[in-house]
């Protein structure tokens, strides 16, 4: 920076527009996770004991699995919008766009993997 | 980009009086990171070592779970993943409670004095007795 035209130095660092849309999925999926989480921590808890058979039967049952994938699109989804939130918060300019670039890959790796582990265990292939 | 060194800053942290309201906002992104980092790792982990047999979940379990009498290492791993395992669900409820006092305040609900100080102590109240109640309850099965 500092070479260019007034107009050049600040083109393209202006509001992206996204803002609103960002709350508002923000929100929406914290309501998703209400529904989501709560069932999960209250299902864990009841379940007899955590060893290998009794938690491959209950996610084989099809509205768990179906559970968990919703579980995971909301919670996931929330927490990249949430963390973007963070890093926007301390990070700038360069460490800011790595860091997003991180982000981005951090989340859909853990959910390819979680997504992938449940639909394993569900088609019975566990 | 050049910033004027000079700038006026708004008075932040160093300044501020704290209280309840102050503490649940930095508590929800501090449980939300927590969540969102150790939270979902651990979750991913523990669902891929599921849906990787039997034998990979008995040796998860052993480091994770229940150490079986084992002493050593799987001994002190499982200590610590109880502890986090208490902190987890202790981070939930608390940002669940943040979270909807978020919601509540987004409607411009709760924003009278009382009221918002009663709000931010009552989410803490909640998180604590609901995280109490749930292993205590796991704990006397
Ligand atoms: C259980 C129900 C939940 C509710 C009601 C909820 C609600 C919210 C709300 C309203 C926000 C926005 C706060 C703001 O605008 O400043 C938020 C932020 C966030 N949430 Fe959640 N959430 C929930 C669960 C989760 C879970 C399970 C995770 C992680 C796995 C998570 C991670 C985050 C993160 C990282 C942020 C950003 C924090 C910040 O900017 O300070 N949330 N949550
Ligand atoms: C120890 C002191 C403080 C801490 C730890 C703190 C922390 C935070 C955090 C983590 C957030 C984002 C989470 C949220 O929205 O709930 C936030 C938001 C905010 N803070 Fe602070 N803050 C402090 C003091 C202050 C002061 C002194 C001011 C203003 C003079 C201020 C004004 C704001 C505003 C306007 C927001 C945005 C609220 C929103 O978008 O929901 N904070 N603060």
């Amino acid at each position: 920076m500092g070479t260019g035209t007034n107009i050049g130095r600040v083109r393209g660092l202006g509001s992206a527009h996204h803002g609103a849309m960002h709350w508002w999925r923000q929100r929406l999926t914290a309501g998703g996770n209400i529904v989501t989480m709560v069932w999960f921590v209250v299902s864990l808890f009841r379940l007899p004991t955590l060893d290998h058979a009794s938690v491959m039967t209950w996610l084989q049952a099809p509205f768990n699995a179906v559970m968990m994938l919703l579980l995971i699109g909301s919670v996931f989804y929330h927490f990249r919008l949430g963390l973007q939130t963070v890093i926007e918060d301390y990070q700038h300019e360069g460490s800011r766009f790595v860091a997003i670039v991180l982000l981005n890959f951090y989340t859909i790796a853990l959910a390819a993997i979680a997504v992938f582990s449940i639909l394993k265990i569900a088609f019975g292939a566990a | 980009m050049a910033r004027n060194p000079g700038r006026p800053l708004s008075p932040h942290l160093t300044i501020w009086k704290w209280g309840p309201h102050m503490l649940v906002s930095i508590l929800h992104r501090a449980t939300g990171v927590a969540l969102a980092t150790g939270g979902a790792m651990l979750f991913t982990w523990w669902l891929s070592a599921i849906a990787s047999g039997p034998d990979a979940y008995a040796s998860f379990s052993r480091y994770v779970i229940d150490a079986d009498g084992a002493g050593g290492l799987p001994m002190v791993t499982t200590l610590l993943a109880k502890i986090a395992a208490v902190g987890l669900t202790w981070a939930f409820f608390q940002h669940m409670a943040t979270g909807v006092r978020h919601l509540v305040l987004d409607v411009g609900a709760g924003y009278e004095l009382r009221t918002n100080r009663m709000f931010a102590k009552l989410t803490m109240v909640a998180s604590t007795v609901l995280t109490l109640i749930l292993w205590i309850w796991a704990w006397r099965n």
